[in-house]
């Protein structure tokens, strides 16, 4: 029996071979004859002026080879760090971008910050070199609280308030009207926790320079190598992008931290050259907290108001979004664009104001983790409507039915500028109840209670704009770059098909999804198509995986590129048939016109070997395509979290997580189940456990995982995972994406159930049995 | 301050090995680095992910805890060691089967974990393997295939023992 492989079908992940058995080659496995290692010179202080830097004694030992600052790359004209995305003050004026260089030349802004490097022949004498270089700092007085940030010095020169954009979307007087008109009014104020990303595999850089041909070959842990490679040729201007290779091997996990154009690896290419060697780098794990972006970070203030029917009438939103020390690659882009515009979630919401002022503080740079800005916003709503229906004594359940955009009423424009193309919100909801038996709650509650705990169930109905994006739309809203995505199906001389797409895969199974997906477009065997991703000498261009668009995006690149060798081949067919093309079908890998048939193996060959061929037709059979999508998709569903509070010590045991959710059109149902509970382990790991914590002095308090808390396999509970579907409308796949749905809906799920079972309004994320034993105390009166 | 070096034996996925190390080398460094057996993984630097994990004599170890002369007179064993393209040790096969890795890289340290909590068990539990794997992070799969594939390969590999 063959396996099914087409569209639908749950095919066995084609990478798992290599990484069952060790063969896995991510960028620390590998090495380059002559190599050389480099250790970064990182601030211990979250704010000082960096003095001289003197390498002498690094330099005497043996096997030192170089040191290097931020005056070198300076000196040699290395450009900034960008940030790729210009949002703009409600005033209309520019966001403030710091100066971002690679390595800081006069000042550092954050504990880690890189300022200089050393290279030596081993690791260890890098290290030991490193510990030997003396610098003189001054240290100055940092602004580590996101609160006091306003009120503090300036870190960067002259910006008042460490302000760098005050941002706002949607009516504000309407909004305020209809705010003042509610006739009941629910109000939070919460913090969204710091989280710190860390993909298992640190990152790592081995770059590569040869001076004869000028080619710099730079291999590491990115999620969008194409990105990267124009980067560091426009902007930091270490190489032309025709002489500059970027290659991103097997790659350990990103969930957004490894899209960025770091510092290590811009210098490590760049000292490539000037030692002349290969240099490689592999971050140690405290590194990677220190110097990893970071990500949330939100102090909020949500209003929703409603009227006495229970409708919602307008929502009102104040967040102080932390940037940290620089604007990272897209950091601007997430406390914006994508948060303020899904406040609307699933609701009919007719009048939304959201104000975003985004704050410098000497901490790491924060920007895009899985769901980025998304699990914010769903936070933001899903809490309050929460919260209202508890105040209004309404079952949560009934409440969010009441304000749910109908199946009827899409295309739905909604306050806050986006267009929701399809959906059914209330499908999505009925499964969930129904497979967290939401009527038999009750009953299991009052068993914890007789067991002398707490009991507690959470709702999130949460969406998502994902597919990102469509070009114009978000070149307009201040994107550097367009968010297409580009693909090219190759049909070989054989008929076996090689696949390239500009997407890049750290774990979502491209090579397996994409491979589908052609072979049922083409009709061809599963096994006869290969997928090349990650490689700037391989691909022509692409943009990358994230915002869980590979597939919407990457995926419709395919398609359309498939169809066009269809069409091509059309005219082969209808040649070597002696008929039309208009007079030739296409179906199961076959052409055929009457009782003749070709296949696409035949077609492809006479393509390559054109003896008996359309005169006015070019040879091969290759083509490639930009897919430019024309909205985003929008995928949502609910989510519905149950707990049990231990009385005693506060402890709280996640018991029962559902989550149900509509992704359009399913490629490969295991690996989208996969990436959903991905997703929720680390929503609930923001919920229940994670948090990155700075002292005043800027000091990280948790940068290893004997302190900040990953979720571990005895902290979760296993999932209950069902779909709903909508197909989306405007992409050919009907796919909408699904990578990221888990950390948007569970937080809201998880924390409204710990409230419900503490009795508690609201309570802080991450929740910590410390936190719940309190809550607690206090509604027992014992104080808190 | 040049470390000390110390002559070692070992054997290392059923081949012998002499060799010269210095003191301070750590069993994952010469295991990755001088063995070039890189399937063996390092997450973090505080010996509490797990990705380093392979067999020591026959029980899993960190082998970012323990030097590279401890290993000496040792049978070692690592992801390669278990089994390959040409045959899977059904551990392997059911962490394919379950979807139990995303991006591969706990995967490694995961399979030989729970290799070794299979054969020290008289039948594992759900509760039982999430339990046995708190020392291995995984940060991709929300651990939910993991346990899945666990259990699965307890399973086969009773199969195979009967
Ligand atoms: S590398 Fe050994 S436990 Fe993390
Ligand atoms: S599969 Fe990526 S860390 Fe486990």
């Amino acid at each position: 029996m063959t396996e099914a492989t087409g569209i639908g079908a749950a095919v066995k992940r084609r990478e798992d071979l290599r990484f069952i058995t060790g063969a896995g080659t991510y960028t620390d496995d590998l090495n380059q004859p002559g190599q050389a290692y480099a250790v970064f010179l990182r601030s211990p202080y979250a704010r000082a002026k960096v003095g001289a830097v003197d390498g002498s004694e690094a330099l005497a030992v043996d096997g030192v080879l170089a040191v290097y600052t931020g005056q070198d790359t300076s000196a040699d004209g290395l450009g900034d760090l960008p940030c790729g995305w210009l949002v703009k003050s409600k005033d209309g004026s520019d966001m403030v971008s710091a100066p971002h260089p690679p390595l800081a030349v006069t000042q550092v802004n954050y504990v880690g910050e890189p300022y200089g490097l050393v290279v030596g022949e081993t690791l260890a004498v890098a290290r030991r070199g490193a510990e030997l270089v003396n610098t003189e700092f001054i240290e100055l007085p940092p602004v580590a609280v996101l609160g006091g940030a306003a009120r503090a010095d300036p870190i960067h020169e002259g910006l008042a308030g460490n302000l760098a954009f005050d941002w706002e979307l949607g009516d504000q007087a309407a909004t305020d009207a209809a705010l003042a008109g509610a006739a009941h009014v629910t109000a939070l104020e919460f913090a969204n926790n710091r989280l710190i990303p860390n993909a298992l595999e640190p990152r790592a850089a081995l770059a590569q320079y040869d001076a004869v041909s000028g080619e710099y070959v730079l291999r590491t842990t990115s999620q969008n190598p194409h990105l990267e490679r124009l980067v560091l040729s426009a902007f930091v201007q270490i190489g032309p992008e025709h002489k500059l290779r970027v290659i991103a091997p097997d790659v350990g996990g990103g969930f957004g931290s490894k899209i960025f154009i770091y510092a290590e690896e811009t210098a490590a290419l760049w000292a490539a050259a000037k030692v002349g060697r290969p240099i490689k780098w592999t971050a140690e794990r405290s590194e990677s907290f220190l110097s990893d972006v970071h990500a949330r970070d939100h102090l909020t203030r949500a209003e929703l108001g409603l009227d006495a029917d229970g409708k919602f009438v307008g929502l009102r939103v104040r967040t102080t979004a932390n940037l940290g020390a620089y604007l990272s690659t897209f950091a601007s882009a997430v406390p914006t664009f994508l948060y303020g515009t899904l406040l609307s979630g699933q609701y009919r919401t007719p009048n939304i104001h959201v104000q975003v002022q985004g704050v410098y503080t000497n901490t790491a740079p924060v920007d895009a983790y899985r769901g980025a800005g998304r699990p914010e916003a769903a936070y933001v709503v899903e809490r309050l409507v929460e919260t209202a229906a508890r105040e209004l004594g309404l079952d949560p359940a009934q409440l969010r039915r009441r304000n749910f955009i109908q199946p009827q009423d899409f295309p739905y424009q909604t306050p806050v500028a986006l267009v929701y193309d399809t959906g059914n919100y209330q499908a999505g909801l009925d499964r969930a109840l129904e497979l967290a038996d939401y009527p038999g709650f009750p009953a299991r509650r009052a068993a914890s209670e007789r067991a002398g705990k707490r009991r507690g169930i959470g709702l999130s109905c949460y969406i998502e704009a994902c597919g990102l994006a469509p070009s114009q739309l978000a070149i307009s809203l201040g994107a550097g770059v367009g968010l297409y995505e580009s693909g090219e199906v190759r049909v070989n001389p054989t008929g076996s098909v090689t696949v390239f797409t500009g997407a890049h895969s750290h774990g979502q199974g491209h090579e397996t999804t994409f491979a589908q997906v052609v072979s049922d477009q083409l009709g061809v065997p599963f096994d006869s198509v290969e997928v090349v991703h990650g490689d700037t000498g391989r691909v022509e261009f692409g943009l990358g995986t994230y915002g869980s668009r590979s597939l919407a995006v990457g995926g419709s690149a395919l398609v359309k590129a498939s169809e066009k060798v269809i069409a091509k081949g059309r005219r082969i067919a209808a040649h070597l048939m002696q008929t039309t093309p208009d007079n030739v079908a296409f179906q199961d890998g076959a052409y055929r016109s009457g009782n003749q048939q070709k296949t696409i193996q035949e077609v492809a060959f006479a393509a390559y070997v054109p003896a008996d061929y359309p005169e006015d037709l070019e040879p091969g059979l290759s083509e490639k395509a930009f897919y430019d999508p024309k909205n985003f998709t929008y995928p949502a569903g609910t989510h519905i979290a149950e707990v049990e509070v231990d009385t005693q010590t506060g402890a709280i045991e996640l018991v029962n997580f559902v989550a149900v959710d509509d992704f359009g059109r399913i490629i490969n149902p295991m690996i989208v189940d996969g990436q959903v509970h991905g997703g929720i382990a680390q929503g609930v790991g923001q919920a229940l456990l994670e948090h990155g914590v700075y002292d005043e002095q800027g000091q990280l308090q948790n940068g290893s995982y004997m302190d900040y808390c990953l979720p571990r396999a005895d902290d979760l509970p296993s999932f209950l995972t069902d779909l709903t579907a909508t197909p989306c409308d405007h992409n050919p796949l009907g796919v909408k994406g699904c990578g990221e749905a888990g950390a948007i809906g569970a937080p809201a799920a998880v924390v409204n159930a710990v409230t419900d079972a503490l009795g508690v309004r609201d309570i802080a994320m991450p929740v910590t049995s410390e936190r719940a034993w309190r809550a607690l105390q206090g509604v027992a009166g014992e104080g808190v | 301050m040049a470390a000390l070096n110390k002559h070692i034996h070992l054997r290392v996925n059923g081949v012998s090995h002499a060799l010269e190390v210095p003191a301070n080398m750590l069993l994952v460094e010469l295991l990755r680095q001088r063995l070039r057996l890189t399937g063996t993984h390092v997450g973090c630097d505080t010996c509490q992910c797990g990705a380093c994990t392979v067999h020591l004599d026959g029980r899993a170890v960190k082998s970012c805890a323990l030097f590279a002369v401890q290993a000496d007179g040792c049978r070692v064993c690592t992801i390669e060691g278990i089994g390959g393209p040409g045959g899977l040790h059904p551990m392997q096969e059911a962490f394919r089967d379950c979807h139990a890795l995303q991006c591969g890289f706990c995967t490694p340290g995961m399979i030989m974990r729970a290799i070794d909590l299979v054969e020290r068990s008289d039948g594992l539990d759900e509760q039982a393997v999430r339990e046995g794997l708190e020392g291995n992070l995984c940060r991709c799969t929300g651990y939910h295939n993991i346990i899945k594939a666990v259990l699965q390969g307890q399973e086969a590999m009773e199969a195979d023992d009967d």
